[in-house]
């Protein structure tokens, strides 16, 4: 099943000024702790690294855990010098992993 | 009878894992991200003192100096770890929002991290009318 994600970022970044990231992948987040209707306990299935490169630079990553909502959003600030493409991986259990691209163009 | 009743639901709930953290298991989180227990220190967490649920909780931690990283935990949560940020030279600004699962109402813990080793923490109280539901 493809994964859906979302990457928001502004409509003119500038060189050198900051601006705001975030992302959203589509993902349970299903904490290992609850149970379903059958009373069974739900297997853990959790999102546990998001990554942001440009050009393979690192700029932010976050180490997830059981108590980020479903659908984990991030958001974060960052600068850029010159254009590139931004890269973002998210990696969980199961072998989930999901990558996305997106061209940062300066004005 | 009864006694052997008492005994196959205390194993059963043996069997359970922890669904609690503690205080205590928390500040071991802190240490093994921080690498040292923090001072307290001014640290910016942006959250609603009210909850009223607590499946996703927006939260915004932000720093007033540089940092290599900033993270959250809880007491209260069935684990003690929520996130864990780490920052590149890219970095605009020394903050990053999510949004959180709250299992009970507590106070909500951000650590920072410089890049000279320093590490300090603040933290705020949060009250949640429906928790999020981690265990139901």
């Amino acid at each position: 099943m493809a994964t859906r994600a979302v990457i928001t970022l502004p409509e003119a970044i500038k060189a050198g000024e900051a601006f705001e990231v975030r992302a959203t992948v589509a993902h349970a987040m299903e904490t290992g702790y609850r149970s379903g209707d059958d009373g069974a306990r739900l297997a853990r299935d959790l999102v546990r690294r998001f990554e942001c490169r440009l050009d393979g630079e690192f700029v932010f990553a976050a180490d997830l855990y059981a108590a980020i909502s479903a659908n984990p959003y991030l958001a974060f600030w960052m600068r850029a010098d010159k254009a590139g493409e931004l890269s973002f991986v998210w990696r969980g259990d199961n072998g989930f992993e999901h990558r996305e691209t997106r061209l940062l163009v300066l004005t | 009878m009864r006694r052997r009743e008492f005994a196959l639901s205390a194993a059963a709930f043996a069997v359970l894992p922890e669904a609690r953290a503690t205080e205590e298991a928390m500040r071991a989180a802190i240490r093994a991200w921080a690498g040292r227990q923090p001072e307290a220190g001014a640290l910016k967490i942006e959250i609603a003192e009210l909850v009223e649920n607590g499946n996703a909780v927006p939260v915004r931690v932000a720093a007033s100096q540089p940092v290599v990283g900033l993270a959250l935990f809880t007491p209260l949560n069935p684990e003690p770890e929520v996130l864990h940020a780490s920052f590149g030279a890219a970095l605009a600004r020394p903050e990053f929002s999510t949004r959180m699962r709250l299992a009970r109402s507590q106070r909500v813990y951000a650590v920072a991290k410089a890049a000279d080793g320093r590490c300090w923490q603040t933290g705020v109280d949060v009250i949640v009318t429906l928790a999020a539901c981690v265990e139901a």
